[in-house]
């Protein structure tokens, strides 16, 4: 695999590598170990053209204690402000020899298109609506250590699905592994096509409680929010579609919480809950890092030598 | 110089010909067509064996850039073009910088095209000033300077007074008002059609349904006010429907239909390729068999191309970032063969698509025919000669099609335009 675009390149095969790979990565990391020689020589390029605390951060640590060189550009400091096109800034990039790319942009496929300009291996980091595949490995990731298996396992992404990548990235991928995935949130932030991520329409709480084994909430990517709101009020929101004490009580006891983060406190979920004994949120977070050793190790074809390491 | 063109078999829909004829030209006009046509009469013969013969194309949606814009395409080189596709008249929309609506840029396109000479160039003319759907332009003034039609292109006036207004004034010059039928307040923000593909792929869509509502409401106003309405480039199956009720109701209403749409789903911008967006965006399998019934059945009166030239610059972009539109007057002819090879379409009905029913729409007689006296506007082709659509075959200065690198049928051989030899291949 020379790029990581999609979660549909995924299959059962490779998320088991990489699952195995990851648990032994944070077993090492939660002994203490913090530098790892894998990458030593390669350079890791994180090219951030929008916003992002947690998977920038998450790739650069990654990065980092694999004694990879990270360079860190994010839109306010680059020559895209000057209004260089993706194709120039990736292409200067890769003439710095950079080993990958993580490319996080906000139109759909720019890292598809940008892949073809470059030697470097390309990961994804998020573009636009469309895909983010290493948090889809990190959501399985979690839900399979928490259940053992994914298969015949029920779960519900909720919140604004339309505009989400991670509902996007998260539904191919757990198909894959054999759940089954519905979605729910307010009407208007449903794909007008469901079955084309594979998933049904739940129409409401009642239903999603029934079905799920666990509940994926999104963020209320308010930013995506102009004058021509797909819901009226943030308070309307949380009472209708938010997950609070009360709410997490209605659900089964043995449902779970996941939340791909930043979450919207008091929004789609109380700090609460998302600190409760049912939230997966922190574990995901910590996940995150290791898989994205991982999927870096696999990129630049030291996964082998990783492994080693960490036995 | 009397030119006889001799063993072509002629097309001519409007005087229901189909068969091996002669023609002869002199002075820029046809003077004859029959079976046989003694040889002597001509000091130059071109031998036609194997090729169709029909009068030239007539493109009623192009886009030729000039004046503001000769980056992507000029009148030269989308003259060259268009005659190298068989086109022999370009009606070009009004969205120039500054946009035609005023006769002074009207006169200075007609000007510029008959100084290049290769074919026609019909202006069309704007429905507002600048576009911007308030102030009706001055298009009395620009009928008198030769626009043949009225179009905001894109922009069709969201209020439905101003529409009104002008289609009132379009009836009473006699001009069809062109309308790029959507109502733009639902598919606002979209680069893709909303389905299937757009679900997957994150991409925010165009509904049908904006086409369609946007239709309707053209259809509405043509007809409280009588006026010619022809709807451009219809996409959907929907927007079909509405047409033909309009029709089967008394409403003058024409409509075409561009060959990617006709030729092409969604499906072509599955890897994000922004060769393949345009407005109206590909639909799906529906629509795209609904767009050929049309044909077929007549409810769409003309093929057109919607020919949209942009750079490469500006389409080697991620795809929300690429403008709308792709280049098609070298294509319009094979893809529009496709039809007639898949049985849609009998060879005189695609005659009538591209030629006949053009010049009615737009309310020419001496085009669009091979009748004694009309000017010698002439495309020969070879149905079957088979070739790969290089970047090196195309004259636009836009290479901006999604027929790259595909296999067509069908090529041009000669274009005659007022009785000169302007292309060969």
């Amino acid at each position: 695999m020379k790029n990581l675009l999609s979660a549909g390149q995924i299959t059962r095969e490779l998320f088991k590598e990489i699952y195995s790979s990851a648990l032994s990565v944070r077993k090492a990391l939660r002994e203490g170990r913090k530098k790892f020689s894998a990458l030593r020589g390669k350079c890791v390029v994180n090219l951030f053209f929008e916003p992002s605390t947690r998977t920038r951060s998450s790739f650069e640590k990654a990065g980092k204690f694999l004694s990879a060189d990270v360079i860190n550009i994010s839109t306010s400091v680059s020559s895209v402000k000057k209004g260089e096109s993706l194709v120039d800034t990736v292409k200067n990039l890769d003439m710095m020899h950079p080993d990958v790319i993580v490319l996080r942009h906000p139109c759909e496929g720019a890292p598809h298109f940008a892949q073809k300009f470059v030697r470097a291996a390309v990961v994804n980091a998020g573009d636009g609506r469309h895909q983010h595949p290493t948090q889809a490995l990190l959501d399985c990731a979690t839900l399979t250590e928490h259940f053992g298996s994914l298969e015949g396992k029920r779960i519900t992404i909720l919140g604004d699905i339309a505009n989400s990548r991670v509902a996007r990235s998260d539904a191919i991928l757990l198909k894959e592994l054999g759940a089954e995935v519905f979605i729910y949130g307010p009407s208007p932030m449903m794909p007008r096509v469901p079955e084309a991520l594979g998933v049904k329409k739940l129409n409401s709480f009642e239903e999603v409680r029934e079905v799920s084994d666990a509940v994926i909430l999104l963020r209320i990517q308010l930013e995506r929010q102009n004058a021509k709101k797909t819901f009226p009020s943030i308070r309307e929101y949380a009472e209708l579609f938010g997950i609070n004490r009360k709410r997490l009580k209605e659900l089964r006891p043995e449902t779970v919480i996941l939340h791909p983060g930043p979450f919207n406190r008091g929004v789609e979920i109380t700090g609460e809950v998302a600190y409760g004994d049912r939230s997966l949120i922190f574990p995901q977070v910590e996940m995150g890092l290791a898989v994205r050793m991982v999927v870096l190790s696999l990129l630049c074809g030291r996964l082998e030598k990783l492994k080693e390491e960490i036995q | 110089m009397r030119l006889l063109i001799r063993g072509a078999l002629v097309v001519d829909p409007s005087q229901k010909v189909e068969g091996k004829r002669e023609v002869l030209i002199e002075n820029g006009r046809v003077v004859k067509l029959a079976e046989r046509i003694d040889k002597t009469e001509a000091s130059e013969v071109i031998d036609a064996d194997g090729l169709v013969l029909t009068p030239g194309f007539i493109d009623l949606h192009s886009h030729l850039r000039e004046p503001g814009q000769e980056w992507k395409e000029d009148i030269e080189s989308g003259s060259n073009a268009a005659v190298a596709g068989g086109i022999t008249s370009v009606c070009c929309m009004a969205n120039t910088e500054p946009v035609n609506d005023n006769p002074s840029i009207t006169r200075y396109i007609i000007e510029r095209a008959q100084e290049v000479g290769l074919c026609d160039v019909f202006p069309v003319g704007a429905i507002t000033k600048g576009l911007k759907g308030e102030e009706l332009a001055e298009i009395g003034l620009m009928v008198k300077a030769g626009i043949v039609a009225i179009s905001d292109d894109g922009e069709t006036p969201k209020d439905s007074k101003v529409l009104r207004n002008a289609m009132d004034y379009a009836r009473s010059l006699g001009i069809p008002v062109f309308t790029h039928s959507e109502d733009k307040t639902l598919s606002a923000g979209g680069h893709m059609n909303e389905g299937y593909l757009s679900s997957l792929l994150g991409i925010p869509g165009m509904p049908k349904e904006a086409e369609e509502i946007g239709t309707i409401r053209d259809l509405v106003i043509a007809k409280l006010t009588g006026a010619h309405i022809h709807v451009c480039h219809v996409s959907t199956k929907g927007a079909l429907k509405a047409i033909e009720e309009a029709k089967r109701a008394g409403v003058r209403a024409t409509c075409e239909i561009t060959p990617h749409h006709f030729t092409l789903t969604e499906e072509a911008v599955r890897d994000f390729n922004t060769n393949a967006k345009m407005c109206p965006p590909l639909r799906d399998e529906e629509d795209l068999k609904a767009c050929k019934e049309a044909l077929k059945s007549g409810l769409a009166d003309a093929i057109a191309t919607d020919h949209a030239p942009h750079s490469e610059d500006e389409k080697s972009v991620e795809f929300c970032g690429a403008p709308f539109g792709i280049i098609g007057f070298q294509t319009l002819l094979p893809l529009s063969l496709n039809l007639v090879r898949d049985g849609y379409l009998t060879l005189s009905q695609m005659v009538e698509k591209l030629s006949t029913n053009p010049a009615r729409i737009i309310g020419k007689r001496d085009i669009g025919t091979l009748k004694e006296g009309a000017r010698a506007n002439i495309t020969l082709f070879d149905p079957d000669e088979e070739y790969t659509l290089t970047p090196e075959l195309i004259l636009s200065k836009s290479k901006n099609t999604p027929f790259l690198g595909r296999k067509l049928q069908g090529r041009v051989k000669f274009t005659i335009y007022n009785g000169k030899i302007v292309y060969k291949s």
